[in-house]
């Protein structure tokens, strides 16, 4: 009853600031903006931007992979030092993220543009201007750079509490070092895996600044219509449509990804 | 030690805002007031480069505090003002969107008699399509929109729209980040009117400018500023005063007015239906239409002045632009434009929006793959688990 209690302050928020925004957002998305009467056409709008679904979807799902393949070993390294430099190395880790990441990725822009320090160094050399930016592959950059830390975090705190003699056991009987990764480490430290590709692609799907800045006019993500939607267009409702149905595909991938957590965690044992 | 020390901060903190007022002549105490004003970014004298910082001015000829907000286009403003959240005094839309404003009941009448100042804005400025009764606007500038480009790179000669289109310049050339203006570009090169409502001729342009999407470098507003001052970008449409800026910190820029005609525009200063201090709105438009501030004011910002008294006390070689004030036969290519029927502007805004939205095919099948392969890692994974689990 009294821990009950003590989440009560938890519960008005989250009723406040998420259930009664995520009903908004699903009234303006069923409703005709001018009568107000239940309508599927602001859902059937949507189809125009599928592909722009699709591009961001596949994006951030590339950023996801590539997130994990850079930090799984760092979240190892981290995990194997001693405590007292764990400590240190985690907060250079984190150190980024005290910063606002629309500064960040202005700061990228500033490096990579087509007159940008690198490029600038490039021409210095008789390299001359390379086009680095307004590719998809530089939004994946900017998402990578953005949202590492997301993925370091939750891997780091998985393997921490690791125990060390499991690996040394695998060892001992005889397992190479790959299978210790892939039938020791991998399992046990997929929880983090799971929680660390959803942290960093649900807001990698949904974001519209790294888009717009480092991408070229081929690459508008899905958060840059929604935002459009709301900020210029005034077109509430497909813009809420648009959230709802993102929302929806987020929720799916989250379920396919959670599968793997349900059946792999007996595998050691 | 420590207390003396916090005294003498006290002390000092309560001096500041006396010694802040002691040097200026005819400074008036703070009254209490506020007027909440939502203006375009960067578009008032703030004080930089030796420029009159308008609205401090304001405050202390007045007393009456300011508080200042910006926008990128005519479209947030009138997203903004519709979701409501924010109650503004004083704004300062363009011409379509003072008529869009009016039509949808939005704008209060402002009463002339606390602008006397309002005599010195010429004739030929008022009783405008958007505002016929002069009831509810009160102009702030005017001017045109043309192309802005960088002469040690662009070396054909520019005339036409059509060099926005030019491959040669691929992602070196900028758009109008807000439907009206980019799509004003299209129809020009079409020849239609700026003020199309028919649908066929939309498309028409919508299409045009999803033929320039690949060689545009970005959708923007005015981060233009620094794209074009430091050659990042080599076009870009954009508006003459602008330009006037820019040219000051990079003079290989020059601009031009387009054979196939322009826009030509007035933005004015209204006050919003649910403003709550009127009055004191009031004032601040008479204070900015008074000559010395409106020169003042035009002269940091190269747009164009509405009245012949304040042309009079600028720089004679600011009023003889003739990017800023070109001559009768010029101006005859601007065209004005007028509020269009909210299905027309929501067309080009959803034609516009679709434009910017990519558009890239190939990703859909590399999608569909993934998708298959994780479903069969997962159905894979499930029936192992199923299979162990029956032992």
């Amino acid at each position: 009853m009294k821990t009950k209690l003590f989440a009560a302050p938890y519960i008005v928020w989250m009723a406040i600031f998420i259930l009664v925004p995520l009903g908004a957002c699903a009234y303006y998305a069923f409703t005709d903006p001018n009568t107000g009467s239940f309508t599927f056409a602001n859902i059937k709008a949507i189809e125009t931007y599928l592909p722009t679904f699709i591009d961001s979807l596949w994006l951030a799902a590339i950023a996801a992979a590539i997130c994990l393949v850079l930090a799984y070993p760092v979240a190892y390294t981290i995990a194997q030092a001693r405590p007292s430099r764990q400590r240190v190395l985690m907060l250079l880790v984190m150190l980024p993220m005290c910063m606002s990441f629309l500064l960040r990725t202005l700061a990228l822009v500033a490096i990579m543009e087509d007159t940008g320090i690198i490029n600038q160094l490039l021409s210095k050399i008789g390299l001359g201007p390379v086009t680095l930016m307004r590719t998809p592959a530089a939004v994946v950059f900017g998402m990578v750079y953005n949202y590492l830390p997301y993925m370091i975090m939750p891997l780091y705190s998985v393997m921490v509490k690791i125990n060390p003699s499991v690996i040394e056991a695998a060892q001992d009987l005889g397992c190479s070092s790959v299978k210790v990764l892939t039938r020791v480490m991998l399992p046990l430290s997929l929880p983090g895996i799971v929680s660390g590709i959803t942290m960093v692609f649900v807001p990698a799907v949904s974001t519209f600044y790294i888009s717009k800045k480092l991408g070229g006019t081929g690459t508008a993500m899905i958060g840059d219509i929604i935002e459009s939607q709301f900020k210029s267009t005034y077109n509430l409702n497909v813009g809420a449509a648009m959230s709802l149905v993102l929302m929806i595909l987020i929720f799916i991938c989250m379920g396919i990804m959670n599968k793997f957590t349900d059946s792999d965690d007996v595998s050691l044992y | 030690m420590k207390k003396l020390l916090s005294l003498l901060m006290i002390a000092l903190m309560l001096a500041m805002p006396f010694t802040a007022f002691a040097d200026g002549d005819g400074a008036v105490p703070l009254t209490g007031e506020v007027v909440y004003v939502y203006n375009w970014n960067m578009y008032i004298a703030d004080g930089s480069e030796g420029s009159i910082n308008v609205n401090e001015e304001f405050t202390r000829r007045t007393g009456i505090k300011v508080v200042y907000d910006i926008y990128d286009t005519n479209e947030i403003l009138y997203t903004k003002l519709k979701t409501g959240g924010a109650n503004y005094d004083v704004i300062i839309p363009s011409d379509y969107m003072i008529g869009k404003l009016i039509e949808e009941d939005m704008l209060a009448e402002i009463n002339y008699e606390n602008i006397p100042n309002y005599q010195y804005i010429d004739e030929q400025f008022k009783n405008q399509a958007y505002d016929p009764d002069n009831k509810y606007s009160v102009p702030y500038t005017w001017g045109n929109v043309g192309i802005i480009y960088n002469t040690k790179y662009v070396t054909k000669p520019v005339t036409s729209w059509s060099v926005l289109w030019d491959e040669e310049y691929a992602g070196k050339i900028l758009q109008f980040d807000n439907s009206r203006d980019a799509f004003a570009v299209a129809e020009l090169l079409l020849g239609y009117s700026l003020n199309t409502t028919d649908e066929a001729q939309l498309n028409a342009a919508a299409e045009k400018l999803a033929e320039q999407k690949p060689l545009v470098q970005e959708y923007i507003m005015d981060q233009v500023f620094s794209k074009m001052e430091h050659e990042e970008a080599w076009l870009a449409p954009y508006y003459a005063g602008d330009y006037l800026t820019m040219a000051e910190n990079n003079e290989n820029l020059a601009f031009c007015f387009p054979e196939e005609g322009f826009n030509m525009f007035i933005d004015a200063m209204c006050i919003p239906k649910n403003a709550q201090n009127k009055e004191a709105a009031e004032k601040y438009i008479n204070f900015i239409c008074s000559p010395e501030i409106m020169a003042a004011n035009l002269e940091f910002l190269g747009y164009s002045a509405p009245s012949q008294a304040a042309k009079e006390l600028m720089d004679p070689e600011t009023t003889s632009s003739e990017v800023a004030y070109p001559s009768a036969e010029t101006l005859s290519r601007g065209q004005a434009f007028n509020n269009l029927p909210t299905e027309t502007v929501q067309t080009m805004n959803d034609l516009f929006n679709n434009v910017k939205a990519s558009d890239s095919g190939w990703s859909l099948y590399i999608m569909i793959a993934v998708i298959v392969v994780v479903i069969a890692i997962g159905v894979a994974a499930y029936l192992r688990k199923k299979k162990r689990n029956n032992y």
